[in-house]
C-alpha cells in the first residue's frame, strides 16, 4: 500500500509549497505533515516526499535519520518528553523521569502495552525559568509538582 | 545599575497581549499617539519604508543591538554587509531555534509579544533589501509559531505586509519555518541547510550568509530578540535607544531581555536596561539563591558560556583597555554586558543566568552538560563527533569511580582538540565549558577519582 496524505493536508502541502523558492525546502515541514497522519516515517512515506518534492530517497531518509523529532519506529498514541537538561536537572527533572516510569510502569524509551503513551527525554525545551516540565505532544505542562505529574499522566492514561 | 524598562514586556501582563489591538494600544501607551492620527500600529515600519534604503542601516547601527543570540555581533554593522545582487533576491532569515540549555527568553516574545517580531521583520527586510523574512521556529515551541502565524494574519489583514505594505511599493512576506529537532540548528549556518530542507549540517565561512546563504542567496540571519528590538529602537530614535543602556559607550546599547533560572527563588525573565550586575539579578530579582545557601557557581548566558564563581575577579591590568575600569572588581558586580563578560573570562551569551547553589555536585552538573552535546553533535567534524563522546564517556566513568588520573588529565586534551578544529563554534561551545568545568573544580573531579567521593551521594538537588 503507498502512502498518500489525506486531501486536507493536500491543501496544507500546496500552500507550503508557495512559501519556498525550492521544492527541498518544503522537505521537513511535509515530514511533519506526513508524520501527524502516519504516526511515523516509513520508507513508504520516505518514497512519496522523494516523489513530491522530485527528490532522490536518500536525500529524504539523510534528513529523517539527522532529527530527533522523526519518528522512525511505531510510537505511541501520545508522546510524553522530559526536558533532563541541567536547568531543568537543578530543579528535580530526575524525579519527574522517576515518577513517569513509574506511574507508566515502563522506562524511558519505551511504550505503554497498550500503545497508548510513549517516553522520551528531550533536551533543553526553553522552559528554564519554569522547570521541571514535560511537553505531551504539541502541549508544554511547566512548573510541575508530582501532584501535576500525577493528574497529566492519569488523564493521558485513562 | 538595575533599572527595568517595558518596551517589549508591557504587553504581557494584558490579556491577549499578543493581539494587533493590544500591540497598538501599547505602542500609543508607549510613544505617544502616532503620528498623522492612525492607530498607530507598525508606526516604526510605517516611517521606516518611507526612509532610503542605507539611512535605515545607519540609523540602525546607532542603536548597537547587539546580537542577542549569543554572539553580540553587532546587528546594524551586519545589515551593511548586504549589497544588491544583480540576479539573486536577498533574505531575512530569523534564528527562533532557541535550544542553547539555559535560555528561555526567546520564547516569550513570540508567544506573548509576536507583533514586535513582525515589525522587526519589515524593518530589517527593507533595512537589508529583502522581500521575504523566514522565522525558523523549532518545533517544540508550537505555541510560539501559532501565536506568530496568527499575528502575521493580522498584520496581512490591516495592510502591514504583503505586495504594498503601508501602500509602499515595497512587497514584504513573512513566513513560520519548523525546525524539526536539532540544537544545531541555532548555528546561522545550519539553520540555513534546514531551511533549505537538508541535514542541519553547518557549512564552513567563508562565504558567509550575506554572500551566499538561504538558496545560495545573500543573508541576513538575526535572532529574534535582536529582530524585536528593532521597532522599539526606531520608535524611540535609534541613538536615544543605545543611550538607555550603561555600557552605551562600548557600543552594547538599549534593553534586553535577561533570563534567570536553575537554584534561585525567582526564576523567569526581566526586561531591563544592559548594565544590571549579577548580584542585582540573582539577589535583588531573584530573591536570592533557594534556601539562601551560599552561591556555588553560575553560568552566565547559556551551557556554551564557560562557568563563573563568585569570588572571581575582572583582569583588565592595561590602562588603554575599555573594560579597565572594572579591573579587580568581582565579576558578581560589573555590568553585564557582551564586552564586559568577555573581560571576566566567559560571555555574556544568550543573557540567562544559570543558578548552582551549594551542594550541588559540580561534576554531575558538567556530566549533563556533556552528555547534551555528545547527544547534540552534527556528526560532521571529527575532533568534535568523537571528542564529545570522549568527554561525555570519561566523564561518566569518573562520576563512577573508574577513571584514573591520567584519564582526568586527558579531558584537557581532548577538549583542545576539538577547539579551533570544527567547521563551526560547536566544537568552542562544547570544549570551552568543559574547560572552564575541569579548572575551576579540579578538587571535585580528583575526589572522585582518589573514591572518596561517590555518584550516589552526589546531587544536583538542592531541596
Amino acid at each position: 500500500m503507498t502512502f498518500a496524505l489525506t486531501s486536507e493536508r493536500e491543501r496544507e502541502l500546496e500552500g507550503l509549497l508557495s512559501k519556498y523558492p525550492t521544492k527541498m525546502a518544503a522537505c521537513i515541514p511535509l515530514l511533519h505533515l506526513c508524520q501527524e497522519q502516519n504516526n511515523h516515517i516509513d520508507d513508504e512515506v520516505i518514497q512519496f516526499v522523494a516523489t513530491r518534492l522530485d527528490l532522490p530517497a536518500a536525500h529524504v531518509k539523510g534528513v529523517v535519520t539527522f532529527y530527533t523529532l522523526f519518528n522512525q519506529h511505531p510510537v505511541g498514541k501520545h508522546q510524553v518528553w522530559v526536558c533532563k537538561t541541567l536547568p531543568c536537572a537543578l530543579r528535580g527533572a530526575g524525579n519527574v523521569i522517576k515518577q513517569c516510569e513509574k506511574k507508566l510502569g515502563i522506562h524511558v524509551g519505551e511504550t505503554t502495552p497498550d500503545g497508548k503513551v510513549t517516553l522520551r527525554t528531550a533536551e533543553c525545551l526553553a522552559s528554564c525559568g519554569t522547570a521541571p516540565m514535560i511537553q505531551v505532544d504539541k502541549e508544554y505542562f511547566e512548573n510541575l509538582t508530582p501532584e501535576r505529574v500525577d493528574e497529566i499522566l492519569t488523564r493521558l492514561t485513562s | 545599575m538595575l533599572t527595568r524598562s517595558e518596551f517589549l514586556t508591557k504587553v504581557y501582563a494584558v490579556e491577549k497581549g499578543w493581539s494587533l489591538d493590544a500591540y497598538e494600544r501599547a505602542q500609543t501607551e508607549l510613544f505617544g499617539p502616532a503620528p498623522g492620527g492612525d492607530s498607530g500600529g507598525y508606526r516604526a515600519a510605517r516611517k521606516v519604508l518611507g526612509m532610503a534604503q542605507a539611512d535605515v542601516v545607519a540609523e540602525a547601527k546607532k542603536a548597537n543591538i547587539r546580537g542577542r543570540g549569543g554572539a553580540g555581533f553587532p546587528m546594524g554593522v551586519k545589515w551593511s554587509f548586504m549589497k544588491p545582487h544583480p540576479t539573486k533576491p536577498a533574505y531575512l532569515v530569523i534564528n527562533a531555534d532557541e535550544g542553547e540549555p539555559g535560555t528561555h527568553k526567546d520564547r516569550t516574545i513570540m508567544e506573548r509579544n509576536p507583533h514586535a517580531v513582525v515589525e522587526g521583520c519589515i524593518i530589517g527586510c527593507f533595512g537589508i533589501g529583502a522581500h521575504v523574512a523566514y522565522i525558523y521556529v523549532r518545533d517544540e515551541l508550537h505555541l510560539s509559531k501559532a501565536r506568530l502565524e496568527g499575528a502575521i494574519a493580522e498584520a496581512k489583514a490591516k495592510g502591514y505586509l504583503g505586495k504594498t505594505p503601508f501602500g509602499r511599493d515595497y512587497p514584504v512576506e513573512v513566513y513560520v519555518h519548523t525546525g524539526a529537532g536539532a540544537y544545531i540548528c541555532g548555528e546561522e549556518t545550519s539553520l540555513l541547510n534546514s531551511l533549505e530542507g537538508r541535514r542541519g549540517e553547518p557549512r564552513l565561512k567563508p562565504p558567509f550568509p550575506a554572500q551566499a546563504g538561504a538558496f545560495g542567496c545573500p543573508t541576513t540571519v538575526n535572532n529574534l530578540e535582536t529582530i524585536a528590538a528593532v521597532p522599539t529602537a526606531f520608535n524611540l530614535g535609534c541613538e536615544e535607544f543605545s543611550k538607555l543602556s550603561a555600557l552605551h559607550k562600548l557600543g552594547d546599547g538599549g534593553v534586553r531581555l535577561y533570563g534567570l533560572n536553575g537554584h534561585v527563588k525567582k526564576p523567569g525573565v526581566h526586561e531591563l536596561h544592559v548594565g544590571v550586575t549579577l548580584r542585582e539579578l540573582i539577589y535583588d530579582l531573584g530573591g536570592g539563591v533557594l534556601g539562601d545557601r551560599e552561591l556555588l557557581a553560575l553560568i552566565p548566558g547559556g551551557s556554551s558560556t564557560p562557568v563563573l564563581k563568585p569570588d572571581e575577579l575582572v583582569s583588565a591590568p592595561d590602562e588603554k583597555s575599555p573594560m579597565h575600569e572594572w579591573h579587580g572588581k568581582s565579576v558578581m558586580d560589573i555590568p553585564l554586558g557582551v564586552d564586559t563578560m568577555r573581560a571576566a573570562g566567559t560571555m555574556l551569551g544568550t543573557c540567562c543566568v544559570t543558578v548552582l547553589a551549594v551542594g550541588t555536585c559540580p561534576v554531575l552538573a558538567m556530566q549533563n552538560l556533556m552528555s547534551f552535546y555528545h547527544h547534540e553533535s552534527c556528526g560532521q567534524c571529527t575532533p568534535c563527533r568523537e571528542g564529545s563522546a570522549w568527554l561525555d564517556r570519561i566523564v561518566d566513568k569518573i562520576l563512577d569511580g573508574e577513571a584514573s588520573m591520567e584519564e582526568l588529565d586527558s579531558l584537557h586534551d581532548i577538549a583542545n582538540n576539538i577547539m579551533g578544529n570544527t567547521i563551526c563554534a560547536f566544537g568552542e561551545g562544547t570544549a570551552m565549558p568543559a574547560l572552564g568545568f575541569l579548572k575551576k573544580f579540579r578538587k571535585d573531579f580528583e575526589a572522585y577519582v582518589r573514591g572518596e567521593r561517590k555518584r550516589a551521594d552526589a546531587t544536583l538537588l538542592v531541596e
